[in-house]
């Protein structure tokens, strides 16, 4: 049997005296399409930054394919094979899309910190480049500085750059936020293409979207996860429709 | 660029001739200058600038390229060139076969160490809290130049001799010509290098490092490694300077470590502008010029060159690199009409402009003679004009240039402001029509 490709045990995580995540244990299969849902506040983001390592957990332990990844720093864990996208757009907003995309794959690569070989004459880099940017459609604004793409672009790139390094774990942190219906629709789509072969897990407050992608869901209510199931599943539960979905779903 | 495909194609042959194209060019500028430029103070001068070229460049690879302000840079610098001619002492005194043009290499592994050694403790933090360590460690070696007398040599400094080492191809580089060949093949090499390693994926990364340091992390990038790097090798090649100072001289003293060079190097790459290659080397000239030219002019040279870093801050943020590139799209738009019109509303503005400054300057020298130099006599000479300053009438003129001036200023200025915005629209539409 391989290992999950994530496996939270009894997570717990504190700000001074206010516990924000309270015993979290989630297991992810490889492969799968996990969304996490939940009510403002209830620790969504701060359970994604506990995976990521951007924060370390005040109790627990996080193993990524069977491997223990409690309190290694982001690029550490990102080398072990999950990246993430944020949820306030993080680029490198005066670097062209495509030194954007770019960046995010020299590492996997394995050019590192290189700085004897030229960049340009790197054939594997750019034809994964090329390939990120199509499958992003972006290929027509890669000149343009990532700044000034218009949002929906934006989080686009977001994605391009978080699925760039070929991370065998991608971590979406509300991939559809602000967008229109159709942008929305469209994001779905780009999730599931290049989610493909992949674990992915997101968090997502459209719950169409949720709905639509995912093959399990988990319910994040006040630092605990109430629920943890299929869609249908989750629609039907009680606990999860009085905290969350609302009664008269 | 990316659109390009195919090494070994005639795409790519290309490719290179055109990147090779302007270091030839460079290589045969630096070649002819001193033909054109043939004075023993001009020679000088020409050496100073490609010293300061290396070792602007290096201090860019901080600020402009991985986001690091240091304000301890000269540490260096200065080591390197204190290493170098404690190295060439050596070398001479026990007949070592190793020749002068060699030397900046035991600078560059000076800086290199120094860089590793200090860059381990300062790039842990970005920011503020890296400017302030730089601004520490500076403060650090600086003291220590004056205690440690072994080494740094006390108030006078070290002197070496350039002409006692091996000879090759006959040169003892007694002339200043054959140090400033020596200077400018060290520029070149130094500056192609520094060029080169921005086109690396570590140069690309320290890039990435400077727009957001954050994200980087999330794409596999330690940004304290990156940095290290980065600062590791600013200080190489802020040690090739260093040791092409030291041979240039053939003297080093504490002055080279001290924050006044430190600051000196911020400055030109500001002025310059950092966010180019080039800028920094535009900045190193004219910043050298000016520190020479002026200093020969006035007693109060600082403070123009005060000024002007203050008037580069405010009017133009990305340095004079910055206001040259903000033209480059009317170029590749080939609005060359609307270039022209924008170049003589420029010629328009600047005329008031002009008189601005000159009743600037002759207000500043006419109050630094009556509040230093009152003792010497009630006139002085500006613009071969002599003015009495007890007088009211070189006030009331300058006055009225001072005032004079701003307002016709003010009133071109909506000219270049109309041109400007023309030769956009012009641009633009230019740039759809293609």
């Amino acid at each position: 049997m391989t290992a999950p490709a994530i496996r939270l045990n009894d997570v717990h995580k504190s700000f001074g005296a206010t516990r924000i995540i309270r015993g979290v244990s989630l297991t992810v299969p490889a492969g799968e399409r996990h969304a996490i849902i939940g009510p403002n506040g209830a620790g969504k983001s701060t359970l994604f930054n506990l995976i990521s390592g951007r924060l370390t957990p005040t109790s627990g332990a996080i193993e990524l394919n069977g491997e223990s990844v409690t309190g290694l720093a982001p690029y550490q864990i990102n080398r072990r094979g999950l990246s993430r996208s944020f949820q306030v757009t993080n680029i490198f907003p005066r670097l062209s899309v495509w030194e954007n995309v770019r960046c995010a794959v020299l590492w996997s690569l394995g050019y590192r910190y290189a700085f004897w070989r030229g960049i340009e004459g790197l054939a594997d880099v750019r034809e994964r480049t090329e390939h990120i940017l199509a499958e992003i459609d972006l290929i027509d604004r890669r000149r343009v500085q990532a700044g000034v793409l218009t949002y929906a672009e934006q989080r686009a790139l977001e994605i391009g750059i978080t699925i760039a390094g070929g991370a065998g774990i991608i971590l979406l942190d509300e991939p559809s936020a602000g967008m229109s219906v159709a942008e929305a629709a469209r994001a779905v789509t780009l999730i599931r293409r290049v989610s493909q072969g992949r674990t992915l897990i997101m968090i997502e407050h459209d719950m169409d979207v949720v709905f639509d992608l995912a093959d399990r869901i988990s319910v994040l209510v006040y630092g605990q996860i109430i629920a943890s199931d299929v869609p249908a599943s989750i629609k039907q539960d009680r606990a999860v429709q009085t905290a969350y979905l609302g009664t008269a779903a | 660029m990316p659109a390009r495909r195919g090494a070994g194609s005639p795409g790519a042959a290309a490719a290179f001739a055109g990147l090779a194209a302007p270091w030839v060019a460079l290589a045969l500028l630096f070649t002819v200058l001193p033909m054109i430029f043939a004075s023993g103070s001009a020679l000088t001068m020409l050496s100073l600038m490609g010293i300061m070229i290396v070792f602007a460049l290096s201090y860019n690879m901080l600020l402009g390229e991985t986001g690091l302000l240091s304000f301890g840079h000269a540490v260096y610098y200065g080591l390197g060139g204190f290493l170098t001619v404690h190295a060439m002492n050596t070398v001479i005194h026990d007949h070592l076969p190793v020749p002068l043009p060699l030397m900046p290499l035991v600078g560059a592994f000076g800086g290199l160490l120094f860089g590793v050694i200090f860059g381990a403790v300062s790039t842990r933090r970005a920011g503020t809290a890296f400017a302030m360590i730089s601004l520490g460690l500076g403060e650090l070696v600086a003291s220590s130049s004056l205690i440690l007398r072994g080494f740094f040599g006390g108030e006078e400094g070290v002197t070496t001799n350039r002409t006692k080492l091996l000879r090759v191809f006959g040169l003892n580089f007694a002339p200043q010509i054959e140090v400033y060949y020596l200077i400018a093949a060290w520029c070149l090499l130094a500056m192609l290098a520094m060029y080169a390693l921005r086109r690396t994926p570590f140069g690309r990364m320290c890039n990435a490092v400077r727009e957001n340091a954050e994200r980087a992390e999330f794409v596999g990038y330690n940004p304290t490694m990156v940095r290290f790097i980065a600062f590791s090798l600013a200080g190489l090649f802020a040690g090739v300077a260093g040791a092409l100072a030291a041979i240039n001289f053939e003297l080093i003293n504490s002055a080279s470590v001290g924050a006044e060079q430190s600051g000196v190097v911020l400055l030109a790459a500001y002025i310059g502008g950092v966010g180019n290659f080039i800028g920094p080397v535009i900045g190193a000239v004219l910043v050298t010029w000016l520190r020479v030219m002026l200093s020969d002019l006035t007693d109060v040279w600082q403070l123009y060159f005060g000024l002007l870093f203050i008037g580069v801050v405010v009017f133009a943020p990305n340095g004079i690199a910055g206001l040259v590139m903000r033209h480059e799209p009317l170029w590749q738009a080939r609005a060359y009409g609307s270039l022209l019109r924008l170049a003589l509303a420029y010629l328009i503005a600047l005329g008031p402009a002009l008189l601005l400054v000159a009743g600037l300057i002759v207000v500043i020298e006419m109050s630094y003679h009556l509040s230093v130099k009152a003792s010497e006599g009630p006139t002085i000479s500006v613009f071969h004009l002599t003015l009495n300053t007890t007088s009211v009438w070189p006030w009331l003129g300058t006055a009225v240039l001072v005032v004079g001036g701003y307002l016709l200023f003010r009133r071109t200025w909506p000219i270049v402001d109309a041109a400007w915005h023309n030769a956009l629209v012009a641009a633009q539409g230019a740039g759809k029509a293609k």
